[in-house]
């Protein structure tokens, strides 16, 4: 058998399809519950309450300290161990992936309304504008700018690291391409290029809409 | 700013620290309390079925194939295994990274994975009576087929880091000299471009080599110390790993696992393949 005809082989392609909708599932359920909380917890970060700011920040560290694999391995079988709760191995993964996303959304949310020059607060506020106003009108929109770049970037690293959660028992699109791969070793060597290939224009599909999007939002805001 | 940062270090550390200790205490707990993680055989058949952890892409031993079903050598003990304890069969997929894992939190009930018993593992999980054994394997070229090790001497001979293989040969055999490789297709390559005189690695895996490329021949089948494969159940489950090795012992009566060799590793390894060198009957090396 040629390497390329291994991809229609069977259910091969439906299934590859099936791993990339485990993937896109996991990452956009992640990414949407990662936005509204880190959007909290960024607009709580730029506030006064020296309290809340440790806080924030010590979850922040300890969230990029700490691998994703060994939040994975925590999450499904620390948890376990400790509790005696079996979490599904998807579950677990939403989960991961909502602590790091949050944690980095909420530090964008922060660097991009701390990027904005004190004298655009002033001016608003002497045009007589409301403190809601002003971040409607002012703060916002330039907020929004900085940040759509920086968040579409995290969404397709988040897309692309969810490839660790087949270490977990979750058969997501990188996994369901080693099987094809591996199943074939012997009848078509040379599979694995064409079975690569076609992941690579899988996220590529995923990833570029977004990359998109990004541009487009941020163009209207000119 | 820096010191923040190295207190906030600091304190996740032992957060993690503490989430680890805890970790230990409670598994600790777990053997000796009514909360224990694995199931025994009478609650497997109550709930009408049993998980058995499998590879899924290491053909011909545990791998899906092209229609998406699970096959191999390990499937196949696992299928007799469900059917004889009349209950489902739920495979879960494992990766040699996490089987300990799994086992440990219960999460299957039995690990059918190409599972190699060594005394590292022994203290976390507890092994079955053996269904297979390996070896190291010398694959060489039939120009000049390599059939005993002393021929080995002061040639060069392909291993891949990090393998048996290569600890094997450093102590015992110092004077052959070694040419490493970081994966296994560069060792292949290497030996097909003549960089080496052999090459040895598993014989599980320079035997089904050999087969697909012809002009290479396995010239020693069976080298070192002979490793044994056994199915692994979670510490303490005694009355699951006996029912296990009960089975094993009794299906040496009809020759399963030869016929498991027939079915699933015959086309791979094919006949000039001797299948005592591989196949364990009944548990007894």
């Amino acid at each position: 058998m040629e390497g390329y005809e291994v991809i229609f082989a069977g259910n091969n392609f439906i299934r590859l399809l099936s791993g990339l909708w485990v993937t896109v599932r996991i990452s956009l359920i992640s990414i949407g519950i990662s936005l509204i909380l880190g959007f909290i917890m960024g607009t709580a970060m730029t506030g006064r309450n020296p309290f809340v700011k440790v806080l924030c920040r010590v979850y922040l560290e300890a969230v990029r300290i700490v691998p994703q694999l060994v939040w994975l391995f925590i999450m499904y079988f620390g948890i376990t161990r400790l509790t005696g709760l079996n979490l599904s191995g998807e579950a677990a993964s939403v989960i991961v992936f909502t602590i790091w996303g949050t944690a980095e959304t909420a530090d964008l949310v922060r660097s991009a309304f701390g990027s904005i020059p004190i004298h655009q607060f002033e001016s608003g506020f002497s045009l007589g504008l409301s403190k809601i106003q002003l971040y409607i009108f002012v703060i916002l929109p330039q907020a929004l700018k900085n940040l759509f770049p920086n968040i579409i970037n995290l969404a397709t690293r988040m897309i692309k690291t969810t490839a660790l959660i087949s270490l977990i028992g979750v058969t997501e699109v990188l996994k369901v391409g080693k099987q094809i791969i591996d199943a074939n070793r012997y009848e078509a060597p040379d599979a694995a290029l064409w079975v690569y290939g076609v992941i690579f224009l899988m996220y590529f599909a995923v990833c570029f809409p977004l990359s998109l999007l990004s541009r487009r939002l941020t163009e209207r805001k000119d | 700013m820096k010191t923040f940062k190295k207190i906030t270090a600091l304190l996740s550390a032992a957060l993690i620290a503490l989430t680890a200790t805890a970790c230990t205490n409670n598994s600790d707990k777990a053997s000796s309390d009514d909360d224990q993680l694995y199931r025994t055989v009478d609650e497997i058949k109550e709930s009408g079925t049993i998980r058995i952890g499998v590879f899924t892409d290491k053909n011909p031993f545990g791998y899906v194939d092209n229609n998406g079903e699970y096959q191999g050598y390990d499937v196949y003990f696992a299928e007799r295994i469900a059917q004889d304890l009349g209950v489902a069969l739920e495979f879960v997929p494992t990766e040699a990274a996490n089987r300990v894992e799994f086992l440990e939190t219960g999460k299957v009930d039995i690990v059918l994975a190409n599972f190699t018993v060594t005394d590292e593992r022994a203290e976390k999980v507890d092994f079955a009576l053996p269904y297979m054994k390996v070896a190291l394997g010398i694959v060489s070229p039939d120009s000049d087929v390599i059939t005993s090790v002393e021929q080995l001497t002061d040639k060069t001979l392909i291993v891949v880091k990090g393998t048996t293989a290569e600890t094997y040969f450093t102590e015992n055999y110092p004077a052959i000299k070694l040419q490493k490789y970081d994966e296994y297709n560069e060792a292949y390559s290497a030996l097909q471009d003549g960089r080496g005189d052999a090459f040895s690695t598993d014989n599980t895996e320079v035997l089904a080599w050999a087969l697909q490329n012809p002009g290479f021949t396995v010239g020693i089948e069976t080298l070192g110390s002979i490793d044994k494969i056994a199915p692994a159940v979670t510490k303490d489950n005694t009355s699951l790993l006996n029912w296990i090795n009960d089975e094993i012992a009794s299906l040496a009566d009809e020759q399963f696992f030869h016929k498991a060799y027939d079915e699933t590793l015959a086309d791979v390894y094919g006949t000039a393949v001797d299948k005592e060198s591989l196949v364990v009957e009944g548990g007894v090396i």
